[in-house]
């Protein structure tokens, strides 16, 4: 064993005797593009609506839900997809996110929440899971689209904008704090902060 | 030939039923029985946030904004995260009222009553869209005065 490793190190370290050095750095440019995009390509397509809903637990929970709500069915016909809510838009949180994400994995060879029953059971601590996040970001994943700076007051109900201008602005509050449950039915909400 | 009474009466019913349908009838539906009329615009929710006269004191207040998919379940009550007595300071919202927190005997609860728990089958929103039939209801002040007390 310890041979071989020698061997190969050997090998390793040795300059090359048959290619050229424009050979190997042409070539090891090409494959880091092709590997690189592989990568970045398969990971993207982890991000679609169709890989998403692929697994009947997000397919006829979740993505039934989803789809009367304003982020989905609305009057300009932009849609929040999935991944637009639920993944970070950062490179680096992205990954991070997405190896949280082989829980879920786990989750759905062992089938966690594989029948409706599970899911409602379970439904609680998803959603906390959700709320702790965008708490713990400040909403980041809202404002990529709703940023503060750019709401116009004006145009908002009186309601929307008296909190908008006091609650929000100060950062007293953020916005998962009073939209929960806008593109989701909710759980149990018996003891969660801000519901009766 | 046997059958004749019945093929008679049969045709004397269809006969009558093309006399009766043949009739104007005054319905809401804005076209013959075989058409499919286009149906009205959706109109918009008022959200205001104008409180409205009540018609009689009794009436349960309508709601003067939206409440496109507020949720009221059994695992969350949308309407109740501001109008519930402990929201109320929060949100500024009008507390529901404190019949709702009485049972049927009128003990008082801690917290919403069952039978009071799905608001929307008093409260309503308003839109701004034209009655369908004439309202012929009188407030009961101008009964009064017409009456002449």
């Amino acid at each position: 064993m310890k041979e071989l490793i020698k061997r190969y190190w050997h090998t390793i370290s040795s300059p090359s005797k048959f290619y050229s050095l424009g050979f190997l750095t042409a070539g090891g440019f090409i494959a880091g593009i092709i590997f690189w995009g592989g990568f970045n390509t398969a990971m993207e397509f982890t991000n679609t609506e169709y890989f998403c809903t692929s697994c009947h637990e997000m397919r006829s929970n979740v993505y039934q839900e989803l789809q009367s709500t304003i982020h989905f069915t609305n009057r300009s016909g932009v849609r929040a997809k999935c991944s637009d809510c639920h993944v970070p838009h950062d490179w680096t949180d992205k990954m991070a996110r997405k190896m949280q994400a082989s829980k879920e994995v786990w989750g759905k060879i062992f089938g966690t929440i594989n029948t409706r029953e599970k899911f409602l059971d379970k439904r609680l601590e998803l959603a906390q899971h959700e709320w702790a996040r965008l708490k713990a970001n400040d909403s980041l994943e809202c404002r990529n689209c709703h940023d503060f700076d750019y709401m116009d007051f004006t145009f908002q109900s009186k309601r929307a904008a008296d909190q908008h201008s006091t609650a929000l602005a100060s950062g007293e509050k953020t916005c998962i704090d009073c939209h929960k449950g806008i593109a989701h039915e909710l759980p149990n909400m018996a003891g969660i902060e801000g519901w009766d | 030939m046997k059958h004749l009474p019945i093929v008679a009466a049969l045709a004397l019913c269809l006969g009558v039923i093309t006399a009766v349908a043949a009739q104007n009838i005054a319905t809401t539906r804005g076209g013959a029985i075989n058409e499919e009329p286009e149906p009205p615009r959706m109109a918009r929710v008022d959200n205001s946030d104008i409180k409205r006269k009540r018609a009689y004191p009794m009436q349960p207040p309508t709601i003067p904004h939206k409440i496109d998919q507020y949720q009221v379940d059994v695992y969350a009550n949308k309407c109740m995260s501001c109008h519930s007595r402990r929201r109320t300071a929060e949100s500024q919202a009008p507390m529901i009222s404190v019949t709702h927190y009485q049972d049927r005997e009128g003990n008082f609860l801690a917290d919403i009553s069952a039978r009071r728990y799905f608001c929307n089958q008093c409260h309503v929103v308003q839109q701004e869209a034209a009655p369908l039939l004439v309202n012929e209801f009188v407030d009961i002040d101008e009964l009064l005065r017409a009456g002449g007390r």
